[in-house]
């Protein structure tokens, strides 16, 4: 015992110190395990984060102003909107310069479509002008100041060319204001008008209907969970193919079997009807709406539930159940003292991936959500798809990620990730 | 070494098997009975002409905006002819993503010489836009919900008239058309509905005059969406394209009439992508010389009735290729379903697009 008071560090056979021997061999290994990760990783990085990352950089990018009208912009730097006041001649002139390579571009009808964003009638003062810009003379031509503003009145309109300075930076924030209802006026930043006002509404239609699916989704998966893990094994073979058989079944499909249940010429009200239960006139109204947005959800992303349920269940021990009722317990007490405590983490792992997954959900709100009953994500496929405005659409989906790894920190926070189990 | 050989024998394949073959060329347009009739009147003509060239059919038209972005932003454009409609013909004429072509030397003249451009006049909206079709929007009614001792609906305004034909309506989910028409019925002469709408309170009186249906309107956003409603008696009258009304009516047979009141003109045509390689852009070119010909444009609408776009071709619309019936009084063209017609504003909706859009949009969510 006495001769392990030994001086200096353990070393390995060959002399050098265990600890660097020892982390040398672990380096190898996590070299090794990286290496072998590798493809993967390459893969993720080059097919999903690089190409997610770009687009969300086109919630602040707005390079166009700048490459597009580059003498423009360098003359506007020393005219101050706040004196409300038209900016001179020589602005005008550099305009009419970027203009005529922009026109052989043709690049100045994009413009005036981005610009068209912030103020309603720019893209076709672009265009209108681009018809004539490139039959000026830039030496002999001028004042173009009139000639701009006979062209158009709108380029002798004030707010253009605050439109103009204020768009030139590199960098905007114009999208994520857009997205949370404000812009960018004379004096500031500014709240819209009311009758412009949408996507702080649906965020948070967006967030409450997610939740209120999980919720639902929880109620009715719940039991057929606990079922599933109970039942003799050959009836909760079957039981699992009927929660799996829809799962296979596409989207599409389910939603309009949804659709045809649902409408007011439909199999349900055509039943209540039959029983008396409404009157032909009044029949009920359960789609296009927020009910039909929730039923056909909840519907289609139950598995999504009952799975992760399922699979945390079956690793409960029956015997604990029998041994708390041995022991007195009444059936509720058991039930919630003993049984369901075990099961909270496959509520965690089904309450987030159905969470998760509802608030990007897109095809079925579009389908049978009406006007109340829609999400966020259907106004970004609208940006994305539609109107082309990838900027806006960029910064909504940047703020609903952001919102996703709040609620999922927060989540971690009260209930544990460590929590959470998926079988 | 077996499995090696294996392995470079079907990567080899899977190689080849992604690599287009040169002759193929990918036509993109919106799917259904559309899609079907420009395979009947162009696509087999095209290829029995032209043994060498497949044509694969891809049905993206509605997001053909979008696609054509992304495509040219990763500088892989993988379609060679596309149909749009006039607006987003504008928008990727505007965005320099479709080709400029030259109607006296690219497209085929009328049999009697007449240049292309002046046999398609100004339905020619640009010069990257080669038209095909005039399609309307208008709407269809069940015939069977008419109320008894009433008329059937026959003005535009019997749309807002909920107390003279009670039931629900389809509108399309979005504000072009359904502003116009609002105040086409709030007493806006037709002359003046783009000047009013221009303004705050122009647009306003519109939503307000919507506001008045809003609680008996299913909004769609799909074509197919209205004839469906249609069918399953969901709805009284809804609009929808004139093609898929006729469809509804003389193929299924349902209980459907049309109202051409107030009907909007759009058009449906041809875009090439700017940026194909030459010689994909000569086949191209080529296609679109043929399929956009007199006689082409007239043999479509054997199959589908929307109205040929070039002057020429209207004398040579015949009957319909399996139904038998003359296809004239079923386009949105005849004169007995033309007489009150708008025409689809491009130059406006360009501009107000997004402006009244987002008020439109917060309107619904009201």
């Amino acid at each position: 015992m006495s001769d392990t008071t030994q001086a200096g560090p353990v070393l390995a056979a060959d002399g050098t110190p265990l600890k660097t021997s020892l982390n040398r061999a672990l380096r190898r290994q996590k070299m090794r395990a990286l290496a072998l990760i590798a493809p993967l990783l390459i893969f993720v990085l080059v097919t999903f984060i690089a190409p997610i990352g770009d687009m969300l950089f086109r919630s602040v990018e707005n390079k166009i102003v700048q490459d597009t009208l580059p003498l423009t912009v360098a003359a506007l730097a020393d005219w101050d909107p706040g004196l409300r006041e038209l900016p001179e001649e020589p602005v005008y002139a550099a305009l009419a310069a970027d203009l005529q390579v922009a026109v052989k571009e043709k690049l100045h009808t994009k413009l005036g479509t981005r610009l068209n964003y912030e103020n309603t009638g720019m893209s076709s003062m672009f265009r209108q002008i681009g018809r004539d810009v490139t039959k000026w003379d830039l030496a002999t031509d001028g004042p173009f100041k009139e000639k701009f503003i006979e062209e158009n009145k709108g380029w002798g309109d004030f707010a253009t060319w605050r439109t103009l300075k204020s768009y030139s930076p590199t960098l905007t924030s114009g999208y994520f204001l857009n997205s949370v209802d404000l812009e960018k006026g004379p004096d500031g930043i500014r709240a819209r008008d009311d009758n412009q006002r949408i996507y702080i509404t649906l965020f948070i239609r967006t967030l409450w209907m997610a939740l209120v699916i999980t919720g639902a989704c929880l109620l009715l998966g719940y039991p057929v969970a606990w079922l599933l893990a109970n039942l003799p094994n050959k009836s909760a073979n079957l039981l699992m193919i009927l929660v799996l058989l829809p799962f296979w079944t596409s989207l599409l499909v389910r939603t309009s079997a949804w659709k045809v249940l649902l409408q007011e010429q439909g199999v349900i009200n055509d039943v209540l009807v039959a029983i008396g239960f409404v009157a032909d006139e009044s029949r009920l109204q359960l789609i296009n709406n927020q009910f039909g947005t929730i039923t056909a959800m909840t519907h289609i992303l139950l598995p999504f539930m009952i799975l992760p349920l399922y699979s945390v269940m079956k690793t409960i021990p029956p015997s604990y159940l029998r041994a708390a009722k041995s022991l007195g317990a009444t059936d509720w007490t058991a039930f919630w003292r003993v049984y369901f405590p075990q099961s909270v983490p496959g509520i965690g792992a089904g309450a987030i991936l159905v969470f998760i997954l509802s608030i990007g959900f897109y095809i079925t709100p579009e389908l049978v959500g009406g006007t109340k009953g829609v999400f966020i994500s259907n106004r970004i496929a609208y940006h994305i798809s539609s109107s082309l405005n990838w900027g806006l659409a960029a910064a909504l989906g940047t703020i609903l990620l952001a919102a996703v790894m709040l609620l999922y920190w927060a989540y971690d926070k009260i209930v544990g990730i460590d929590n959470v189990k998926l079988g | 070494m077996k499995l090696t050989k294996l392995l470079v024998a079907t990567s080899a394949f899977a190689i080849s098997a992604g690599a287009v073959s040169a002759e193929d060329m990918t036509i993109v347009s919106w799917g259904g009975a559309y899609s079907a009739s420009q395979q009947a009147a162009y696509h087999d003509p095209y290829m029995a002409a032209n043994p060498g060239v497949n044509i694969i059919n891809d049905e993206s038209s509605a997001e053909a905006v979008a696609k054509l972005r992304a495509m040219n932003e990763a500088g892989n454009i993988t379609w060679d002819v596309v149909d749009v409609v006039a607006a987003d013909a504008l928008r990727l004429c505007d965005e320099g993503l479709a080709l400029e072509i030259d109607g006296a030397t690219q497209l085929a003249p009328a049999p009697d010489g007449t240049s292309a451009d002046e046999d398609f006049g100004e339905l020619r909206v640009n010069s990257c836009y080669i038209p095909q079709i005039v399609y309307s929007t208008t709407f269809g009614y069940r015939t069977d919900m008419v109320p008894a001792g009433v008329n059937p609906p026959d003005d535009i305004c019997d749309v807002f008239d909920l107390a003279t034909y009670p039931g629900k309506r389809a509108l399309e989910k979005r504000p072009i058309n359904n502003v116009e028409w609002a105040l086409l019925c709030d007493g806006v002469a037709k002359a003046d509905v783009y000047d009013v709408l221009a303004t705050e309170e122009g647009q306003q009186q519109a939503l307000a005059k919507l506001d008045t249906i809003k609680d008996q309107v299913i909004w769609w956003s799909a074509g197919a969406d209205t004839p469906q409603l249609l069918a399953d008696g969901e709805i009284f009258m809804g609009s929808t394209y004139n093609g898929r009304l006729f469809s509804v009516i003389e193929e299924q047979k349902q209980p459907v009439a049309i109202m051409w009141d107030a009907q909007v003109f759009d058009l449906d045509g041809w875009i090439i992508p700017a940026g194909l390689s030459p010689e994909r852009q000569a086949r191209a070119l080529d296609y679109v010389y043929f399929a956009t010909d007199t006689q082409r444009l007239a043999d479509q609408a054997k199959y589908i009735s929307y109205g040929p776009a070039r002057k020429s071709s209207a004398p040579l619309v015949g009957k319909h290729a399996t139904l038998g019936i003359d296809m004239g009084p079923h386009m949105p063209t005849d004169p007995n379903n033309a007489k009150n017609t708008f025409l689809y504003n491009y130059e406006f909706w360009a501009d107000y697009r997004d402006d009244i859009d987002a008020k439109f949009q917060a309107w619904l969510a009201q």
